[in-house]
């Protein structure tokens, strides 16, 4: 069925408002197209890492989670998925249960990249059937904007500050997109929030309706991290795509296919230029950040369109 | 009709779990608890439970998955040793204050460092303030009992919390002794299925477990779990009376060896006592009025019970097999003095730190400290209260 955006958006929220997350922040949008992508008929448990998400959707007595819910801490999020997926199925094998259950887990970069990268390969190695979406926002957020392996090179984090000795972080991000790939996941998705959100829909419907452990990585900007106005995060989110700093890819049983090829492949600087945390990058002197940050995306494109091609 | 046979505490704990058949076993191995899992491993492979038993990449993993498990619906389990339980040790925290009664048999062994594989209990007591119930067994026959009561207690309405069942590692977990079973049938009518009231699974109504608990109703939610740690008193008196009407083997918070009269007392806990036991009754045979106390429940800790037992004796020695570094004494010490402080007249009480890492605790060790024990009585005077036995250099003792 082709994907309809006013259809979709006529579906009961099954993530609802006054949840507390920030204005402008990119995980309660995540968190409502990841909804949406489960079928209404079904139903699920979501399975929460420690995050900005978890003390904003579900503080005491008030949750913005309609299915059920569950965090335990900071890096057991497929741990926990691990166990309500075997609580599933000898329930549904001792005719304990009728409905399907969709078992989602959910994290932001920090419990998934990084304290939760054990328990996230332990539970795809044994290929519990359920789907982890990672909101990658690219620091500790929720600790105020430390640096984490998915944090991009020359980025500015607490712990990365720019400085007459420094230039942001030293090191490229982890390729978690790819890592997955490796552990044979039968879908692995890289996207992020654009357009009319068919490219979202369409990858976390195949990944939740996808027997196995399959995987989702969302680019999800935050305001407080990366410094930008609120009300441009769908721009930023676009830029991301455009430059392919952030490329919109699938790979299905290890076949990879590029789910979109910008017409004009955008300078990074398109993108590093909207956001307080790469301002330094910008000043006399560092021009050389820039370039560098150019030739590292120039060379994973290509080898990303190597494999789809 | 109970069943004679002969294993070790790991395969009678085992057995227990095989006839219960739980839903979900998390397992990861660790020395001394891997036989376990094992012996639980060839149950599924050979089709006598339909146990969902997943082999996880850790501990932190399979207390993780059990959480997940419980919080689903289902009765989840796992087993594990020293480091392995440190390595659980935030989500033990995260398993009681959720309120999931998940059983976790634990073969105690001492942590690192130096690294060493033998018996202590620097592991479950390092774990006494996670909120599980703790409850230690003195050789096989108490692991196996202790373990098909663990259930109930856990999913008592008014208690709702997990479990410890700790075996001595090596000592228990790996010594055969003869053993009385119960049968497959009798066990799961004693245990019962599991029904909870709400969970994750529930398809009327979904569940949200694991909040973020402002101050402004945080301290309700552990009042309310330091309610249940008290209620499960109640509980574990109710399942062990049960049990002794059903089998026939009486338990209570913990055993009195020869107190009645008893002048001078030892405290302690595991398989040390039956070792004690044997100098009690060569003691008693002089004519010596001693006894023991065995410490079966520590975690609901029973301190007014235990003050009642101790509040006649003159001088009790507590002995620790963990050190706790407290530079005051171990944990059994501290609760069994603070147990004993509002007695009108209380014993004369001394902390003995002893078989760290499996160091051998012998009868004529106990009767070294009886003798002591006799000495503070007569004099009233207690000497050093925070002592170490059994070191390799016999000048460090004070024994």
């Amino acid at each position: 069925m082709a994907y309809n955006l006013k259809e979709e958006m006529s579906k009961k929220e099954r993530f609802e408002a006054g949840h507390r997350l920030c204005a402008g922040c990119g995980a309660g949008i995540v968190c409502r197209a990841m909804m949406r992508a489960v079928d209404p008929e079904d139903k699920a448990v979501i399975c929460n890492a420690t995050s900005c998400l978890e003390v904003s959707s579900f503080q005491y007595p008030y949750t913005a989670w309609h299915d059920s819910y569950i965090h335990s801490a900071f890096e057991n999020a497929s741990a926990t998925a691990a166990g309500v997926e075997a609580a599933y199925n000898v329930m549904k094998r001792k005719g304990k249960l009728d409905k399907n259950y969709k078992i989602l887990a959910i994290g932001g970069d920090g419990g998934t990249y990084d304290i939760g990268f054990q328990s996230l390969s332990g539970a795809m190695e044994r290929g519990h059937d359920f789907t982890y979406f990672c909101y990658d926002n690219e620091a500790y957020m929720n600790t105020g904007t430390q640096r984490s392996s998915a944090t991009p090179r020359f980025a500015a984090a607490t712990t990365t500050p720019a400085g007459t000795e420094s230039v942001g972080k030293k090191q490229n991000q982890k390729d978690l997109t790819q890592i997955m790939v490796a552990h044979g996941s039968p879908y692995v998705a890289q996207t992020t929030m654009i357009g009319n959100f068919k490219d979202f829909h369409e990858k976390a419907h195949k990944a939740i309706y996808t027997e196995g452990p399959t995987f989702v990585n969302v680019l999800c900007p935050c305001p407080r991290g990366w410094q930008y106005p609120a009300e441009i995060l769908p721009q930023i989110c676009k830029m991301a795509v455009e430059t392919c700093i952030w490329p919109l890819y699938e790979v299905e049983e290890g076949e990879y296919h590029l789910t979109y090829k910008p017409k004009n492949k955008l300078p990074v600087e398109e993108f590093m230029k909207l956001q307080g945390r790469f301002k330094h990058c910008f000043q006399p002197g560092n021009e050389w950040t820039i370039e560098e940050a150019q030739k590292y995306v120039d060379k994973k494109w290509e080898e990303l369109l190597e494999k789809c091609n | 009709m109970s069943i004679r046979d002969r294993m070790s505490g790991n395969e009678a704990i085992a057995t227990a779990m095989r006839q219960i058949n739980p839903d979900v076993f998390a397992m990861f191995p660790i020395t001394p608890s891997t036989e376990i899992p094992q012996y639980f491993a060839k149950y599924v492979a050979d089709g006598k439970v339909d146990t969902e038993f997943i082999c996880v990449e850790s501990e932190h993993s399979s207390m993780s998955a059990c959480i997940g498990a419980e919080a689903a619906g289902c009765r989840a389990i796992t087993a594990t040793s020293s480091a392995g339980l440190s390595y659980m040790n935030e989500t033990l925290f995260v398993a009681a204050s959720a309120r999931l009664p998940i059983v976790l048999a634990v073969a105690c062994r001492a942590l690192t460092g130096p690294i060493n594989i033998n018996h202590d209990y620097s592991d479950s007591m390092a774990e006494r303030d996670s909120g599980f119930i703790q409850i230690y067994a003195e050789n096989n026959q108490e692991a196996y009992d202790n373990y098909l009561q663990a259930h109930r207690i856990a999913e008592t309405a008014d208690v709702r919390l997990p479990v410890m069942i700790c075996e001595d590692g090596f000592i228990t977990s790996h010594a055969l002794e003869n053993i009385e079973l119960e049968s497959d049938e009798d066990v799961k009518a004693f245990v019962g299925e599991y029904n909870p009231e709400n969970y994750l699974l529930k398809e009327e109504n979904p569940l949200a477990v694991g909040p973020y608990g402002v101050s402004g109703y945080y301290m309700e939610a552990r009042v309310a779990q330091a309610e249940a740690m008290k209620n499960a008193k109640k509980a574990i008196l109710a399942v062990a009376e049960d049990f002794e009407k059903t089998f026939g083997r009486k338990y209570g918070f913990f055993e009195e060896y020869k107190m009645e009269d008893a002048e001078e007392a030892i405290v302690i806990m595991g398989s040390s006592a039956g070792t004690a036991k044997a100098a009690v009754d060569e003691l008693r045979a002089e004519g010596k009025k001693v006894g023991l106390i065995k410490v079966r429940v520590f975690r609901p800790f029973p301190g007014e019970e235990l003050a009642e037992a101790l509040k006649n004796v003159k001088a009790v020695a507590v002995l620790d097999k963990s050190e706790g570094f407290s530079a005051n004494g171990g944990p059994l010490f501290a609760e069994t003095a603070s147990a004993c402080i509002n007695l009108e007249t209380r014993p004369k009480m001394i902390d003995i730190v002893y078989g760290l890492g499996g160091r051998d605790f012998t009868v004529a060790h106990t009767k070294r400290i009886f003798a002591h024990l006799e000495k503070i009585a007569e004099t009233g005077e207690t000497g050093p209260v925070y002592i170490h036995l059994g070191q390799r250099d016999a000048r460090e003792e004070v024994l």
